[in-house]
């Protein structure tokens, strides 16, 4: 079967099961748009390459598959960076497909050309430049691979215009060959011994599990270590939902913002194991007083994320889950968990009491409403089972620390890059591939002007996002910063000018409503969250609230700033 | 402490970049870079020479393998091998000094390959120390001008007892 370029991308997309493509077209592309009405793609036209990238972003974490973008060259490829980058810091797996000028054209700085490939070198797994047309479906085998296979992350492929429309006989390889990358998955057994015995010797053992947990679906493993051996749990932000919120022996999350509990466990372990996780700053603080009582046995798929941050007693590199699973096999065959349950009792009772003495707390008020409080309102409501994206600042973690996570998947929030502008379009991506569930963005009034345009996505394509800002006037984390460490010289912080929400929302065809006061919270959430049609509600909030605990940028995580 | 370190990648387009990139963009240092074609069709060696201490390099090493057109890396430090860089060095030679320039030639067993009335250009290989007390010895003459490969390395047939 002879095929053009275009025709031949779209069969590879086909044979990797692609269901979704999120895009935004133009010149470069246009041969590849010309061919897509022919093939049974779902296609989500976004009103910005950044947010086509963070929808295909939140579909990938939200489904476990990976998310397909297509962009055109130049000022479409550059737009996708921010994305791209979002994605390769929290390990999503993306193939980002760009137009790029004509073969003969690249290098002469032709209209809509940029190197794309040098561009997105540092922030992607891998890239290509398609020369030939012989060659691509090579490489889309492989970049769908790549980018699902081990540590996963986006890879982009960019593609020439004269490729696309030149002929070739088409084929799809079988298999990926290739003599360099060979992701290791299998757990070493000597070291799952060792981790065997030193969690057999330990006395105040603490599991911290992160992102690596749900993008390798262990979550289960992880509930049945915790379980069996009556371990408590603590998660990364990345990490939440790998273990139920609703659990005792779930402590929160660590870090800087992360509970009393969590941050005290860490200190006073004899013992971490680490799984799926790289070890943040925003996790250690200060590094040479991190777990400074712990040996430390880290599992994660990526050998760079292993000795780079903190010193470790038994790496494993592996997938984590087969390494939980090799974990829990030899634990059932030497050590008798209830015994081991036992030997940590009193630990659990000291977690218990840092609990009860100082779990997460705020003051409400008659006439305001409190950000936390709404976040809890929305965890009543849903009963923990939507999906909850966020943007970047206090508003993602109050939506953090508030709402209990039940499932893996259901928080999706930009970890490592921090991306502003991330959490509605994440919202409208994992909406597109669960159209029947509950999908929240928990916003701040600065972050959702970023990429509020995508509002008309949502309602076009019949999308019943919902949008929750929490509206403080400021950008409000930075303000408290301001606030706590630079003598709350609050330049350029405040956002003295919004629009009009409501009637924003209302001008893209989608509901809006607005609260002020405690007592229309309830109502007004139920409204929205159970109509069948995109809405934002406005909730005004106290305008100086910070978020607490807070352990200062390199601080020891047990010098936490409570109130 | 300085490592070198082989590293066999994909000959292709792009490849020096994405290893120089991840130097730069990681903060690790390059002291010397060497790129060439192997016998094997495809395949380039790059020998790098870098410092640092045992976690940088243990991070540097794993993250050249996380490349995906790296397809080896060996840290030759951990083997018994032999290294060996080429320089040219061009140095005034005046005639009240060509005598003296030629003794030393002879015993660092160099080769001069161009001269002129005024210059000489030597041709020198040796490991480090070698080129390094070279250059230091010429420098009185005054040295115009220097062009070094930076070092290749290849591990020894026969590996001491360890």
């Amino acid at each position: 079967m002879r095929l053009k370029g275009a025709r031949v991308l779209l069969e590879c997309l086909m044979r990797e099961e692609v269901e979704t493509i999120f895009g935004f077209p133009g010149g470069a592309v246009i041969d590849i748009y010309n061919e897509l009405p022919e093939y049974p793609f779902q296609h989500i036209l976004a009103r910005h390459e950044q947010g086509a990238v963070h929808a295909a972003d939140g579909y990938a974490r939200a489904s476990g598959r990976v998310g397909v973008v297509l962009a055109t060259s130049g000022p479409g490829a550059t737009n996708t960076i921010t994305g791209v980058a979002t994605a390769y810091m929290d390990s999503t797996p993306l193939v980002v497909l760009t137009g790029q000028v004509p073969t003969q054209l690249i290098g002469n700085d032709a209209f809509q050309e940029v190197d794309m490939v040098g561009i997105s070198r540092p922030c992607t797994k891998h890239n290509y430049l398609v020369k030939e047309v012989e060659s691509l479906p090579k490489v889309i085998k492989e970049a769908f691979y790549l980018a699902r296979s081990g540590r996963p992350g986006p890879v982009v492929v960019d593609l020439p215009k004269d490729v696309m429309n030149a002929e070739m006989e088409f084929y799809y390889p079988k298999h990926v060959r290739t003599r360099s990358y060979n992701p290791h998955i299998e757990p070493n057994s000597k070291q799952i011994k060792k981790a065997v015995e030193y969690i057999c010797q330990a006395k105040r053992p603490l599991i911290f599990g992160g992102g690596g947990v749900v993008t390798s679906n262990s979550h289960e493993e992880l509930t049945r270590l915790s379980r069996e051996l009556q371990i408590p749990v603590t998660t990364s932000m990345m990490g939440l939902g790998a273990f139920p919120g609703n659990d005792p022996l779930w402590l929160g999350m660590l870090g800087m913002h992360g509970t009393y509990t969590a941050n005290m466990a860490v200190n006073h372990a004899d013992l971490l194991i680490a799984v799926g996780v790289r070890f943040d700053d925003r996790v250690t603080g200060k590094l040479d007083t991190f777990a400074p009582n712990a040996q430390i046995i880290h599992i994660d798929i990526d050998p760079t994320s292993i000795r780079k941050n903190v010193a470790v007693d038994v790496p494993i590199v592996s997938d984590c889950r087969l390494a939980l699973q090799a974990l829990l096999q030899e634990l059932e065959e030497k050590v008798e968990a209830s015994e081991l349950a036992r030997q940590y009792q009193s630990w659990r009772e000291k977690v218990e009491e840092w609990s009860r003495t100082h779990p997460l707390t705020y003051t409400k008020s008659e006439d305001a409403v409190m950000p936390q409080q709404v976040v809890e309102k929305l965890d009543e409501l849903t009963q923990g089972e939507a999906i909850i994206t966020t943007e970047v600042g206090q508003n993602q973690m109050w939506a953090a620390q508030h709402y209990r996570f039940l499932h893996p998947r259901t928080w999706i929030s930009s970890g490592g890059l921090g991306t502003m502008g991330y959490g509605f379009p994440a919202a409208i991506g994992a909406q597109v591939a669960y159209p029947d569930k509950l999908v929240i963005d928990v916003a701040g009034d600065g972050s959702i002007q970023m990429n509020i345009q995508e509002l008309a996505t949502a309602v076009c394509y019949n999308l019943p996002v919902k949008v929750v800002i929490l509206n403080n006037t400021y950008l409000g984390m930075v303000r408290q910063w301001q606030d706590l460490f630079y003598n709350k010289n609050y330049c350029s912080t405040c956002l003295e000018y919004s629009p009009d929400f409501v009637k924003l929302a209302q001008a893209y065809g989608a509901e809006g409503y607005k609260v002020t006061r405690p007592g229309e919270l309830d109502d007004v959430l139920r409204q929205a969250l159970f109509s069948p049609n995109t809405a934002i509600v406005e909730v005004v909030v106290p305008q100086e609230e910070n978020v607490y605990p807070m352990v200062p940028a390199g601080a020891p995580l047990n010098e936490m700033l409570l109130v | 402490m300085r490592h070198t370190l082989s590293v066999w990648v994909e000959d292709e387009p792009g490849v020096l970049s994405r290893v120089a990139g991840l130097f730069s963009g990681r903060g690790f240092n390059i002291e010397s870079l060497n790129v060439a074609p192997t016998l094997e069709r495809g395949v380039s060696l790059m020998t790098i020479v870098t410092a640092g201490e045992e976690q940088i390099i243990e991070q540097i090493v794993k993250q050249l393998r996380k490349l995906v057109t790296v397809i080896k890396v060996v840290d030759m430090n951990h083997t018994d091998c032999v290294d060996r860089e080429m320089v040219l060095i061009k140095v005034n030679a005046q005639d009240s000094y060509r005598a003296e320039i030629l003794r030393i030639v002879d015993i660092f067993r160099c080769k001069v390959i161009d001269v002129s009335h005024a210059e000489m250009t030597l041709e020198a290989t040796g490991d480090r120390g070698k080129i390094s007390a070279l250059i230091s010895l010429l420098q009185r003459f005054g040295i115009k001008e220097i062009a070094r490969t930076g070092s290749v390395a290849m591990r020894r047939s026969l590996q001491a007892e360890t």
